[in-house]
């Protein structure tokens, strides 16, 4: 009964030829330094993630990455690059916008930022040795992690934001990615936000493909909050249709702190969205969100971790995934409450409608507890679109396509309804209008 | 037969308690009345043995013993009965089942023989039909899907079945209708005896239109601060409480 | 349900200080030398005079099985076992097996005695035949089937009802066609293993058209020191038949752990329904942890059939560790797959237990109820699959999984995987996990009950949907069980 040695796909080889050959050249040294090579480490040893790795069992990027792009560099033209995204375009913003993974200074309100807001190019910030960098990887369930190990090794730019303490920021922080160009590549942004004691601000992160390229992007956000802070966070992956996106959310929320956290996803071939939470606070609450649209071989899957450390939290997840074609859709979500966090109060709830015959829904909503005096409690449904709700619309004079069409909007709304501002919430219901439009 | 001297309680470091006096003779139905926030549950459930309730000072004399150190199921033992303004829903556990655990444990700490089968359905038939309470009822599980008058129907059930000698009644018309209160106070009634004591809490006087006591107590923050006949209720009626309010403040 | 009342009472009758059934038998033994080779499994297969393509079979399966590596599971911790230092074969030394009761070994009897198990099941045992339901008994004694009441009337009815054993001799026909058909050999390394070396267990055969005159039972027991229990069972329930097969398990206190791999596996044809129950206590293991079983068990049914039906109930409260998923293959259109499921764990008890649906078929149907409680240290996972494939239009599937906690030194887990590849099918997942509250609590102890009675009455409350599900004979002993099993759980 020998131990298996894993062969190494021709990925997995490149990957590891493309870290030796950029080690040397990527910001950061010293400490910084050698925290890419333990992160890599991680990925040389273990691989890509396959089917056989828990986690990933839904998600085969053994299979599904066949070669790795190189890392891309900051495009020539990135400013005209960045002009292309459409995305939150009408949302009232201080916008920091990157081409690639690249911050772009000249599209970015770095002169106009809101006051008690600092932003610090990542790029630069390794270079120096920043002290905010010391704010990176803090979320325990997180380590280890693939995606995560990925974009520390490979990190950049990106941005590290700080609010100061108290500042309650008036405009919303728009984080605009735009990906795009004519020969495939990958990218590795980090963006980390300090959001001292009492602050509250409004993060807005759009992801954009506008090229003609498939790449494979793996961006990293990563939320430290503290006590009495309030944060409101939307996401859009409008990622490019043939693109590779893997993208984590990893937030430590201290106590008397409130997070909403909602993700809409249309775009990429195959998605993957991870959200890690620790509370690392008491009485602190967490509403996470998503509302995911698939057609054609699309394969999103939705990830998350809620470790409730502490006692008295609250977390309400709602997550809505509607799926056309020869889709996959994919949630995995677990709660975990640990020994101390008495009086947890957790509930999950995923949803997914199949709208063709060929469409797939993996689910798979975890509970693991360890205190007595908690509630909690998960729900995941799968099914078509209800045929007597079908019915009574069409029998009221609807044609069938346009009854369909409201009642996946409704489906959808129940999710969109969560984000909180109103301008980035009409852009979203806009989008999965246009989605519904597209259907044939 | 109940005696409380200087009875001082907090909740989580917040006094409810303050001192608190009350005697109540056998055979003698006690009112206490008074505004919300009084502390009027907050001295049903210290009686009753309610774990998170701090005793800082006085005694509860059930027959001249003092039941403070005593579990809520052994003081239940010794006679002493609360109806919960909201009775607990037990899924699962059908009401029969629950009457006849209860009447039982409550037998074996008396050291009396367990009830036979007959005996028992026998007694809950004769006590359910005197309340109005269908037999499809007690098949159920106990409290779950039932409305706020079957709850508190429910609760009176119990109290005869168990012949309890200390009997208090937590705000027992709350969301009742003029029906229901009807029911209910009649089955009270009925268990009226010269052997056994009632404490009705209540906020409003109509409940003692049909239960009709024979003293008033009126308690303002943690304490008794006026004692008198039946037509005290009345008085308060129509002065409301304002006025102790600002006396106990 | 006025058995809640009997369960207290009976707590009350019993000392818990020790594992009620943790007493050893002395009779002797017929033991095969230790550890696993070639020559053990046919040894064991010429101890059971089986024939030539038998011993090839587990010949096959042993091979396999030495490619394998045990599967390490996330959240079960336990030693390595050494597979070398077991006893495969324990058989109590007498031989031929019994005709008649008359035949057994008294301390056989005694055994059973003591199991202080079914006391219907003990007289037809004895021979008396009660007005109520009649059960047959089928007991398995460590690995060897000892004796099979009501053969005959089973026959009249056309039912084979025998140890596998005696199956494997009688009637090889249906044994090749349908052993291994539904949990294949190399299926997994424990399933395997049995497959190399099960020494007994029950068949049954039900024949077309029949409804078993009575429900069939299995009391299985551990015995021997050091000894891994490999039963078999097999049970085919022919088109239009229907059965209903109880298993009841037990094992005696020791300090080492002894292994337990089972393989059971069931057949629906068109139109037949099996109903298996299972009643679990094997030793969970003293205090501190030490000793108990390792329930390793791989259990699984196939709705061949259109219109078929499989129903899994299971009360769990024994074994130090269990790791056990019976299974529904809905194969066939219409058919329908059940599990319902309590698993209590107290002490250093680590259970990870659930089921899999696997919706093949049209219009199949499955739900699964599981009731976990988790007491003292112990872990408690449900883990369960439930997956539609392509063509499995109109599949349906409900699941419920609820957890208790009491105390605040266990863990109560859910891992469940739901798949959907198909549009029409509709799956409905509801989990929850709660404590009893502390109202709950003062409530029934303010109406006289004391903290162990109110514990039992409200836990027996929250299994109730399942133990609906059992056979009257088994509900009764079920409640039992869970009251004893949350013994000092409280306070």
């Amino acid at each position: 009964m020998a131990e298996i040695t894993p062969i190494r796909t021709a990925a997995e080889v490149a990957l590891v030829e493309r870290f030796e050959d950029l080690k040397d050249k990527l910001p950061g040294s010293g400490e910084i330094a050698r925290g890419r090579d333990e992160a890599f480490a991680l990925i040389a040893a273990a691989g890509l993630p396959n089917r056989r790795v828990e986690e990933w069992k839904y998600t085969d990027l053994r299979s599904a990455v066949r070669e790795a792009a190189p890392l891309a560099e900051r495009p020539a033209d990135a400013a005209a690059l960045v002009d292309k995204g459409r995305a939150f375009a009408k949302v009232d913003a201080v916008r920091l916008s990157f081409a690639n993974g690249h911050l772009v200074a000249e599209r970015s309100d770095l002169a106009a930022l809101p006051a008690g807001v600092t932003v610090t190019p990542l790029a630069a910030a390794l270079a120096e040795g920043h002290p905010l960098l010391a704010e990176m990887g803090k979320v325990a369930v997180a380590k280890g992690n693939f995606a995560l190990a990925l974009n520390s090794a490979f990190m950049m730019d990106g941005a590290l934001i700080k609010v100061a303490a108290g500042t309650a920021v008036d405009k919303a922080l728009h984080l605009r990615f735009v990906n795009g160009g004519a020969s495939p590549f990958a990218t590795a942004p980090r963006i980390v936000i300090l959001v001292e004691d009492g602050a509250s601000v409004t993060v807005h992160e759009s992801h954009e493909g506008v090229g003609t390229a498939a790449y494979q992007a793996n961006s990293v956000v990563e939320i430290v909050a503290g006590n009495g802070t309030t944060i409101t966070h939307a996401r859009l992956n409008a990622e490019q249709a043939d693109a590779i996106a893997l993208s984590t959310l990893a937030v430590t929320l201290g106590a008397e702190a409130k997070l909403t956290s909602l993700g809409a996803v249309t775009g990429g071939s195959l998605s993957r969205h991870q959200v890690f939470l620790a509370f690392a606070g008491e009485h602190s609450s967490l509403t996470l969100g998503g509302a995911t649209m698939l057609r054609g071989r699309q394969h999103a899957d939705t990830t998350l971790v809620v470790d409730h450390a502490v006692p008295h939290c609250d977390s309400r997840e709602l997550f809505k995934t509607v799926i056309d074609g020869e889709a996959t859709g994919v949630f995995q979500g677990k709660i975990i409450v640990r020994p101390d966090a008495q009086k947890t109060d957790g509930r999950m709830m995923s949803a997914a409608l199949l709208l063709s015959e060929t469409a797939t829904m993996n689910n798979k909503p975890e509970l693991e507890i360890f205190a007595d005096d908690v509630q909690c409690a998960h729900g995941a449904t799968c099914g078509e679109l209800d045929d007597d709700l079908l019915f009574y619309l069409t029998a009221r004079g609807l044609p069938r396509a346009v009854a369909e069409a409201l009642l996946v909007q409704a489906f959808l709304g129940e999710a969109l309804e969560l984000v909180e501002d109103e301008a980035v919430r009409e852009e979203l219901v806009a989008r999965a209008e246009g989605w519904l439009g597209e259907r044939t | 037969m109940l005696q409380i001297n200087n009875l001082v309680v907090e909740i989580e470091g917040k006094r409810i308690l303050n001192g608190l006096d009350l005697s109540v003779k056998a055979g003698e139905v006690a009112a206490i009345m008074g505004p919300n926030g009084s502390g009027k549950s907050t001295l049903s459930y210290v009686i009753a043995g309610k774990e998170e309730y701090e005793v800082l000072d006085g005694e509860i004399l059930v027959d001249g013993e003092n039941i403070l150190e005593l579990e809520p199921n052994e003081r239940a033992a010794r006679g002493v009965f609360l109806a919960f303004q909201y009775p607990l829903e037990i899924p699962g556990v059908s009401t029969m089942t629950f009457l006849k655990a209860i009447m039982n444990a409550q037998r074996k700490a008396r050291e009396e023989a367990e009830l036979t089968t007959p005996e028992f359905m026998k007694r809950v038939k004769a006590a359910a039909q005197e309340l109005h309470i269908d037999q499809e009822m007690l098949r159920r599980g106990l409290n779950v899907g039932f409305s706020g008058g079957e709850k508190k129907r429910m609760e009176i059930l119990q109290m005869a079945l168990l012949e309890p000698r200390f009997c208090i009644l937590d705000e027992t018309d709350s969301g009742l209708d003029i029906d229901a209160l009807k029911i209910v106070a009649e089955g009270v009634n009925t268990l009226r005896d010269p052997a056994r004591a009632f404490l009705v809490i209540t906020h409003y006087q109509r409940l003692l239109n049909h239960i009709v006591p024979d003293t008033v107590h009126v308690m303002a923050n943690g304490r008794i601060v006026r004692s008198g006949g039946k037509e005290l209720a009345l008085e308060l009626e129509a002065s409301g409480y304002a006025d102790y309010r600002e006396q106990a403040a | 349900m006025p058995a809640v009342q009997e369960t207290v009472e009976r707590v009350k009758a019993i000392d818990v200080e020790q594992y009620k059934y943790g007493f050893e038998t002395t009779i002797e033994m017929d033991k095969a030398p230790k550890g696993l080779n070639e020559d053990i499994v046919r040894l064991i297969s010429s101890k059971k005079g089986e024939p030539e393509w038998m011993t090839e079979w587990r010949l096959e399966a042993f091979r396999r099985w030495q490619t394998m590596r045990e599967p390490k599971w996330a959240r079960v911790n336990y030693p390595p076992i050494d597979y070398q230092e077991l006893y495969y074969y324990a058989a109590p030394k007498k031989n031929p097996a019994p005709k008649s009761l008359d035949e057994v070994d008294p301390e056989i009897l005694k055994t059973y005695e003591k199991l202080g198990i079914p006391l219907r099941e003990q007289e037809i045992l004895a021979g008396v035949e009660g007005a109520g339901s009649r059960v047959a008994v089928d007991a398995v004694f460590d690995s060897v089937s000892v004796v099979t009441t009501f053969k005959e009337e089973l026959k009249k009815a056309g039912v084979i009802f025998c140890s596998i054993s005696e199956a494997i001799r009688e009637y090889p026909e249906l044994v090749r066609k349908y052993l291994g058909s539904v949990v294949p050999v190399s299926d997994n390394f424990f399933a395997t293993l049995n497959s190399a070396v099960f020494t007994d267990g029950s068949f049954v055969y039900i024949p077309e058209g029949v409804r078993c005159p009575m429900e069939l039972s299995t009391y299985f027991r551990i015995n021997e020191r050091n000894t891994g229990q490999f039963e078999r069972t097999l049970i085919i329930a022919d088109k239009g038949s229907y059965v209903s097969y109880l298993e009841g398990c037990t094992a005696p206190a020791r300090d080492e752990n002894q292994l337990h791999a089972a393989v059971v596996e069931l057949i629906a044809l068109d139109d037949a329904e099996i109903k298996y129950s299972t009643v679990q206590n094997w030793y969970p293991g003293d205090a501190e942890g030490k000793g108990g079983v390792y329930n390793f068990v791989t259990k699984r049914g196939d709705c061949r059939g259109a219109n078929s039906k499989i129903s899994w109930t299971q009360v769990e409260t024994g074994s130090a560790i269990t790791w056990k998923y019976p299974s529904c293959i809905l194969r066939g259109d219409n058919s329908r797959g059940e599990f319902y499921s309590i698993a209590i764990s107290n002490g250093y008890q680590q259970v990870d237990s659930g089921t899999k649906m696997i919706h093949l078929g049209k219009n199949t149907t499955s739900r699964i109820i599981s009731k976990g409680i988790a007491a003292g240290r112990s872990e408690n996972t449900y883990r369960g699959l439930v997956s539609a494939h392509r063509k499995a239009s109109g599949a349906r599937n409900f699941t419920n999984c609820d957890s208790l906690l009491i105390g605040d030194k266990c863990g109560a887990h859910t891992v469940p995987y739901i798949e959907s590849k198909n549009a029409s099918a509709v799956f409905e997942h509801e989990a929850t996990t709660s404590k009893i509250s502390d109202d709950q609590m003062f409530y029934c102890l303010q109406r006289g009950l004391d903290e162990e009675e109110a514990v039992a009455l409200i836990v027996n409350g929250f299994v109730k949907d399942v133990l609906q599900q059992l056979p009257m004979e088994f509900a009764v002993e079920a409640q039992k069980l869970i009251s004893i099993s949350l013994e000092g759980s409280v306070g």
